[in-house]
Formats: C-alpha cells, structure tokens, sequence
C-alpha cells in the first residue's frame, strides 16, 4: 500500500470540492483532491444553461464555463488532483482508501472534505428496466459531455428544473421531446424553463403519469395516464407515446456512503433527498475534522454546492492555522451572505427551513440532547 | 448518433478516431470516450442481462452508480462502461448474467 500524506482530503471534484479545494489551498494549505473520473468538474460540464441568482453567483454564465473557470484557480491554487482515482472507504483515523489504476493507495489527512454528491432517483413502473430508460441527467451526459444522442423520439418525467431544462437541451442537440409528463398537478420548476418548453410546442400533462413502457429488448413505446386527486391512475385516460427512450428526472438523492462509514450522525429531511449528514455553520460533521459539502449535505444546485464547498475549504484551513480567526470570519460571512441570497425566494424558501432544521438538529447534538 | 452541431457547444471538436471491438464487430469510437458513449452512439443500447430472470439493461445513470452498464471489457466482467474509457483495440462483450472475476496478478499487491 502507497502512503500519501496531506493537510486536507477532498472527496470528489465537483462544484463543492473544486470550491473546498481552491479555498484551502489558495489559504496555503496541502491539500489533496480525489475524483473516481478521468476529468474532474463532476457534473458541471453538463450544465450548458445560464445560472440564476446575482453576478456573485456567476448569474448568466453557462454551467460548463465557470467549470473551467474553477478549474483554473484550482490549479493556480497548488492543490494535488489525483483523478481515475477511486475512493473506497474512510477510516476514523481520517485515512482514506483509494484505488488507482489497480493499485491501493492510503491518503492520511489532517482534515476530510466529502463532496461526493448525488444520484439520480429511480421510479418504478412495469417496463421501467428496459434499455431505454434512463436518469435525465445520464442523458443530459450523453448529449452535452459525450456528444452522443440517447434517443430520436423522447418522453420525460418530472417537471422539475431538471426535467425542462434537460428536454430544452435534448432538443438543442436534435432529438424531439414528444411529451413531459408530471404527477402534481402544476409543474414543478422554473416558469422560465418551462416557458421554453412550451413555446417549443412541447406538451406537458400535469396529473399524469407513467402506466407502462412497452418493448421486448428495449423502448419501443410508451403509455400514460392522468391521475386523480389522490394520485390513482384514471382508466380510460390512457394516451400511447410512440418513443424510443423515456427520461426520468424524479429528483436526486445525496451520496452518503463514505459519511455513515466514518460515523457521521444523519437527520432524514426528504426535501434534501433522505438521510443527510449533521453539520455545524462551519460544515463540519459530528465526526471531527470531517467536513462536508454540496448535494451529500442535502439536494441543492450547484451554486449552493460551490458556496458550500468554500464554506468547508476556508474553515477547514482555519483550523488548521493557514487562516486567521479574523481573516477567515470575514470570508465566512460573505459566503454565509450568497448561501442565504440563494436560499431565499419562493425556490429557496424549502430549502432553508430545511438546512435550518439540519443546523439547529446540530445543534441538540452538540449539546447532547439528541438520543440517537 | 453523433452530436455534430449544436447551438451552444458549436461543432463536434475534432477527436481521435480508434477501434473498438463489440462481440468481436468492430466499432469507431473516439479515444477516451466512455465505452457506454462509443456504444450508445453505434445504437447498442442491451449491454447485459440479469442473472436470474435474464432481463436486458443498458444505461440508467452515465455515472457509475447504478452499475447496470456492466460488460466485459478486455476480459475484466462486472466493468462500468460509463466509467471506463476507450482505448484503440479495446474488446468489449455483452455479459449474461454474473460472470466470476479471474486473476489479473495485481490483487497480490498489498
């Protein structure tokens, strides 16, 4: 087994832990970043929309060009990227398991950041295995990251800025979206997005659902449903789709693996995706010096998960002495500033109250009062 | 199917053209794109079955995770395609069901 000793582990080089990884760095920490890929950005370099919120949070500018912009003051940082490198465990004594290219590696560090993210949820109905169906942000992969249609005819569901805004950009790289398809009865995402959609001529079913996809080896069709009140499919309001994939945005769920191993205590918030870790203001776990960022702290957007990973790269280079008490209060109360201008608004309000709860669930802990 | 013009992104950028073989067929993919990519744009879309009711799975989530783009990938079974990248020559096979891991020498290494 190889030995690599650092001041700071990150986990993941996303949007979070290029962000970590840049603070820390840039404060003069040794800092060592690991990415099971071969091209660090996470899924970044997916995102090909205009981000939303204030000039800080690079508001008009494309997902894929702050990626690169990231990537620039990552390496002008100093700090280590060990890509293709896959992280297998973490052990309480803060080593963590890494294989690259076939070969075990120990990384002992100081302090850990986790940023491992999220995945895409699954939804169940008879068909829903077929080759053909798939999360849309796999799609959204294929199209933007690997130039490679997934499907000529498509169906999405979910209408969730995800699911527009992923139907927008499956039709920008040639493929027609035939129908979106959400169970509520009012679409879930940005009126903006969902405005492209339909201008585009693009149908939304708002009480529908899936009944089954069809196909022997893979999609050859698909049928769907309106939904009552209660969410019970209606018969006779069957309406066939004839498509060769069916996308799924049905939301996210944080990637905590590596949190739960290294024992990490966890709140269940569902509007954060499930079971997320407990962290205090400075991002840092029950567990000490492991700190966390991004989607494993509950499902946000990117701009979040970059606020937070500079939350966790600035504390984490406090407490290691590589910042002042003072230099590093004043940048923690201007990220705390944009985390708070993102969770606000119609949007963002769920999520606050919901980070509020995980904070104050924190909290309890600390002072002993939670029993689990 | 290739995306060659795209509004945002522009032209498909110039890549390196390599061979990839599919059950022995080959296939032109670029260097260093994901196997499942290379595959997907050939319209292979069945990369393994099940093990026990021998159902068919392709891609689901392009990121390493869900695990049901497994192939044998130059001899290696159980490999995520989305997650492994092409190399000129490189042999890919459609995997019935699970397939047992032989020795490649390097576990001895501690």
């Amino acid at each position: 087994m190889r030995q690599i000793e650092t001041d700071i582990a990150v986990i993941g080089a996303g949007p979070a832990g290029l962000s970590a990884a840049y603070q820390a760095a840039a404060a003069g920490a040794k800092v060592t970043l690991i990415d099971e890929n071969k091209r660090p950005g996470g899924q970044l370099f997916k995102q090909i929309h205009k981000f939303f919120g204030s000039r800080e949070h690079h508001a008009g500018v494309r997902g894929y060009l702050i990626g690169e912009e990231l990537l620039t003051q990552v390496k002008e940082s100093g700090a280590d990227v060990m890509l293709d490198s896959l992280v297998y465990g973490l052990l309480p004594d803060k080593s963590v398991g890494v294989i690259h290219e076939g070969l075990n590696y120990s990384v002992k560090a100081k302090k850990i950041i986790i940023a491992s993210g999220a995945k895409e949820n699954y939804m169940a109905f008879p068909g829903s295995t077929l080759p053909g169906v798939m999360g849309a942000g796999a799609a959204q992969t294929m199209i933007n990251v690997n130039r490679v249609l997934p499907g000529k005819r498509i169906l999405m569901v979910g209408s969730g800025n995800v699911g527009l805004i992923v139907s927008y950009q499956l039709m920008q790289a040639g493929a027609e979206v035939v129908a979106l398809v959400e169970g509520a009865p009012k679409i879930g995402g940005y009126g903006v997005h969902a405005g492209k959609l339909r201008r585009a001529g693009v149908p939304i079913y708002v009480s529908h659902t899936i009944k089954q996809v069809y196909g022997k080896e893979e999609v050859e069709g698909v049928q769907i449903a309106a939904l009552d009140e209660h969410w019970n499919m209606i018969e006779g309001t069957e309406q066939d789709f004839d498509v060769d994939t069916v996308c799924l945005a049905v939301g996210l769920n944080p990637m905590t693996e590596l949190a739960w191993m290294v024992g990490c205590k966890f709140d269940y918030i569902p509007a954060f995706g499930g079971h997320v870790p407990l962290h205090d203001r400075n991002m840092e776990t029950t567990v000490k010096g492991v700190y966390v960022a991004g989607d494993i702290t509950g499902v946000e957007e990117a701009s979040s998960a970059m606020e937070e990973g500079n939350m966790a790269g600035v504390a984490a280079a406090e407490s290691l002495g590589y910042l002042s008490h003072e230099e590093a209060a004043v940048k923690k109360e201007q990220i705390q500033n944009r985390l708070n201008v993102l969770r606000s608004g119609v949007f963002g309000e769920r999520r606050k109250s919901s980070k509020e709860k995980q904070l104050a669930d924190m909290e309890s802990y600390q002072k002993g009062e939670m029993t689990r | 199917m290739r995306v060659e013009k795209h509004p945002i992104l522009g032209d498909l950028p110039q890549q390196k053209k390599v061979t990839l073989y599919y059950n022995g067929r080959p296939l032109e993919a670029y260097e260093g794109e994901p196997v499942a990519a290379a595959l997907m744009n050939a319209g292979i879309r069945v990369f393994r079955t099940t093990a026990k009711r021998k159902e068919p799975r392709g891609i689901f989530c392009a990121i390493g995770r869900c695990t049901d783009c497994m192939m044998i990938v130059d001899g290696v079974p159980n490999t995520r395609t989305c997650v492994t990248y092409v190399k000129d020559g490189m042999r890919v096979e459609k995997q019935e069901g699970l397939v047992a891991l032989k020795h490649t020498g390097k576990e001895a290494e501690k």
